[in-house]
């Protein structure tokens, strides 16, 4: 069992303050900007969580037992779905002003000034009721589906017996078809429909990639972090080793997308498609180029012989990498979007993302603390531990 | 003067108890042939983990760095093609176009550069017999390799081998 202990909950109530005041600073401030910030940390935090939902689905499906070990913290995190989902819902209701160029109503009416033919085209899909009725059916689902998929994972402990696993390995099956498209429609809805004018058919799949490598990264670094808390025997080099592999295989995945999406704009160069990279090449150049190095030279140099993913201190400093990377590719799909170039990483960038991740903290550990922290009767556990690569 | 001796073993099973009771009988085991890989015998053999990962790693880079050089001298120094209104003035201006070619002489220089050398550090090259003492080590048997310092202490190794549980002993 997990005690989630005063002091580590004192840190976090710290990151939450540290997160209220910023935003607070940055409403006052500039409410666009405040709005902006907590877009691109809301779906960062979600995604990360939905990607912990991801790996304990896929990991059913495939009958995988290495990580039924640790299944638990990727369930954990699958727990903030519904607080994820519940605070893009509202930034959306109140703030959809300020980030969604496209929900402005004068683009719509052709007596005026502002009338965009291009957006006028979009409204069977770009539209208010149908735009709210999707985030709430993504947060219906995911959130349904990690409830029902660790309410079953909780009585298997209570009762045993193949039951529940075949009760999970079905709701996994049907969450991955699901997550399939609900993974790419999200990305189109929550963070394309930013720059309503340009459109990629690439962009649903390079969102999910680079977040599936934060959320492993996430589950990579509390894993190890409840280790040195003294949890987590079962765990050894070898489960790490695996891990390790996947946020270096994902990391060259992403890369692949971001490159093959930005090849194409490049070569065909066509105005409507390049308008989305020459904003972030004249405004952001420096972050752009780093987006790039953090994101695909530092995992793949530090990730890629075996001894280093058999680390613990290796991997810390990559999953820290690779989480500030991601966190810095979403800004760069957000920010440039909706603030044009006034767009920098400051205080309240920062604070913002320092109280969603306590946030996230707080209800991860809450729900670890809720359960044991190795499934106690999950079928695959003997393979988990004496998983050996 | 040293002289390899071969056990076989019938079962994989057998050598998770036969090779440390060799070891512990003061017998120094070299190498082991089987017809399939055996998980976790590499430790018990004591065999250093394989460095065909750095190996590979040079190989890409060799691949990539002589990827770069061929792009540049066909595509840059010797005759620019103005493709699609991107003329090639200078490799770094058109190395999104690049990528793709230079990706696949990366992998191209590690996987064949990996093939040739995993064949030279194996002595198997075409045209070469294998060293292969026992030829069922192929079909089903196990062999674990035995170096014996002195000839005179042939016999004794040999006495050792057969109640280690060992079919027959070359």
């Amino acid at each position: 069992m997990f005690t989630f202990s005063s002091k580590t909950r004192n840190i976090i109530f710290a990151l939450m303050a540290i997160g209220v005041i910023a935003i607070a600073y940055g409403f006052i401030t500039n409410p666009a900007r405040a709005w902006s910030s907590l877009l691109h940390n809301a779906f960062y935090f979600n995604a990360i969580a939905l990607c912990g939902l991801f790996f304990v689905a896929f990991n059913y499906v495939a009958q995988a037992g290495w990580a039924v070990g640790f299944i638990r913290v990727p369930q954990a995190m699958a727990e903030f779905l519904k607080y994820g989902c519940a605070a893009l819902l509202l930034i959306f209701l109140f703030g959809h002003h300020d980030l969604y160029h496209w929900t402005h109503k004068e683009l719509y009416d052709p007596a005026s000034p502002e009338y965009d033919a291009i957006m006028a085209g979009k409204t069977g899909f770009l539209n208010m009721p149908f735009f709210i009725i999707r985030i709430v059916l993504y947060g219906l689902i995911w959130a349904g589906f990690a409830y029902m998929i660790r309410k079953n994972s909780l009585q298997e402990d209570m009762e045993g017996g193949l039951e529940h696993y075949n009760k999970n390995f079905k709701l996994a099956a049907i969450f991955l078809v699901l997550f399939g498209i609900t993974s790419s429609t999200s990305a189109w809805d929550i963070l394309m429909s930013i720059d309503a004018h340009w459109f990629s058919t690439l962009f649903g799949w390079y969102t999910f990639a680079g977040l599936f490598v934060s959320g492993l990264a996430m589950m990579c670094l509390l894993v190890i972090w409840l280790q040195s808390q003294g949890y987590y025997d079962n765990v050894n080099n070898n489960h790490l080793h695996d891990v390790g592999k996947f946020m270096f295989a994902f990391s060259i995945f992403w890369t692949y997308l971001w490159f093959s999406q930005f090849m194409l704009i490049w070569y065909a160069n066509l105005p409507e498609e390049a308008a989305y990279f020459q904003v972030r090449w004249e405004n952001y150049k420096l972050l752009w180029i780093l987006n790039l190095f953090i994101n695909f030279l530092a995992p793949i140099l530090v990730l890629m012989s075996r001894d280093a993913k058999r680390q613990k201190q290796i991997l810390v400093v990559a999953g820290l990498i690779i989480l500030c990377g991601h966190w810095l590719d979403v800004f760069l799909m957000v920010m440039p979007g909706t603030l044009g170039s006034h767009a920098h990483i400051g205080l309240v960038e920062i604070g913002t993302m320092l109280g969603f991740l306590g946030l996230f903290l707080f209800v991860t550990f809450s729900e670890l603390a809720k359960a044991a922290l190795v499934p106690k009767n999950h079928p695959m556990l003997p393979e988990s531990l004496h998983h050996h690569i | 003067m040293s002289k390899t001796i071969y056990a076989v073993y019938n079962d994989e099973e057998q050598l998770f108890t036969a090779i440390p009771s060799l070891k512990s009988s003061g017998l120094k085991v070299t190498n082991l042939q089987s017809p399939f890989p055996v998980h976790g015998i590499d430790d018990l053999l004591g065999i250093p983990h394989t460095r065909m990962g750095v190996v590979s790693f040079l190989l890409g880079c060799t691949g990539f760095s002589l990827g770069v050089l061929m792009i540049w001298y066909m595509m840059i120094h010797d005759w620019p093609i103005n493709i699609g209104g991107k003329p090639n003035g200078a490799l770094y201006l058109n190395l999104p176009a690049f990528i793709p070619v230079l990706f696949e002489c990366t992998v191209l220089g590690a996987a064949h550069g990996m093939f040739i050398v995993f064949l030279l550090r194996s002595k198997i090259l075409p045209g070469v017999t294998a060293p292969i003492p026992y030829l069922r080590v192929t079909d089903d048997k196990f062999v674990v390799h035995v170096q014996v310092k002195d000839e005179s202490k042939i016999a004794e190794a040999k006495n050792i081998i057969r109640s280690s549980g060992a079919s027959e002993v070359i």
